[in-house]
């Protein structure tokens, strides 16, 4: 079999996992973790189709996957202050409680 | 594929539905640790050894660690981080097994799927860095412009209403009030 239809296909099934986690849970900070799942899932098929892709050029896939995984760092950092900002002014962390943009 | 492929994508997968779907937070942070493991080994696996190990560095050493401190921060919040109601389950169950479906009916459609025949020579490290150097140096700058920004508003933004709201914080008040006395 082609090797590449496996490794597609986990990519696959973990960008659905993490959407369906980003989608269904209530505490903010875990539908961060399905953003950074989902962000994961995009780096694997970089990277599956940096090995079995045609492009002549050895590094151009990897270097997506690098700045990719910096700017998940970037993200995940400001997401995080996000949440801190918002258990400050309302003391929880749930999604339901953020339903306006007032302080 | 080797059997090792199909252990570590188990891993990667059963991590994150545990990740999204255990009722305790932390054990759904430790979860995503087996998941980026997994994930590093894979890319282990397809030859991207760099990469791997920026795996580990980054989303192991960093992300998961910095998400625990913030859910340890915010512990306390009552029965909120607990109380998942079902109800959403299901149209995040519908949209998400859909948008899967769609795209494994797309990746197994297509027959002449990009293939490269022979393996391609793995880049060294120094392969790595010196097209980092010279290639990618203007996206280089970028991102290390993107990471101070990045960084430096996340600070803003935790620290930022220590005035506003001087009861939230308990030494900061102690603190001016003893100041303003003198």
């Amino acid at each position: 079999m082609n090797p590449i239809v496996p490794h597609l296909i986990v990519a696959v099934l973990l960008f659905a996992i993490g959407m369906t986690g980003a989608l269904a849970r209530r505490n903010a900070i875990l539908t961060l973790v399905g953003i950074e799942i989902m962000l994961n899932a995009a780096n694997l098929s970089f990277v599956v189709f940096w090995r079995f892709g045609p492009n002549p050029d050895p590094q151009t896939g990897l270097m997506f996957a690098l700045f990719s995984i910096a700017v998940a760092a970037a993200e995940a950092a400001v997401g995080l202050a996000l949440i801190i900002v918002l258990f400050r002014h309302r003391r929880t962390t749930s999604l339901d409680a953020a339903d306006s943009m007032k302080g | 594929m080797s059997p090792i492929f199909y252990f570590l994508a188990m891993l990667t997968l059963g991590g994150a539905v545990a990740a999204m779907s255990l009722r305790n937070p932390v054990h759904c942070a430790l979860s995503l640790v087996v998941t980026f493991v997994g994930l590093a080994g894979v890319y282990l696996g397809l030859g991207a050894h760099f990469l791997g190990l920026s795996q580990v560095l980054v989303y192991v050493g960093a992300v998961a660690i910095l998400l625990v401190f913030v859910l340890l921060l915010t512990r306390g919040s009552g029965k909120d981080e607990f109380d998942e109601r079902p109800d959403r389950w299901w149209p995040a169950l519908g949209v998400g097994g859909g948008l899967g479906g769609v795209l494994i009916a797309v990746v197994l459609a297509q027959p002449g799927l990009a293939l490269r025949t022979a393996p391609p020579e793995l880049p060294t490290v120094r392969a790595l860095g010196e097209s980092l150097m010279t290639d990618f140096v203007l996206p280089l700058q970028v991102v290390g412009v993107l990471l101070t920004a990045a960084l430096i508003g996340a600070a803003v933004l935790a620290l930022s209403d220590r005035r506003r709201t001087p009861q939230d914080s308990g030494p900061v008040t102690s603190r001016e009030e003893g100041e303003t006395r003198r």
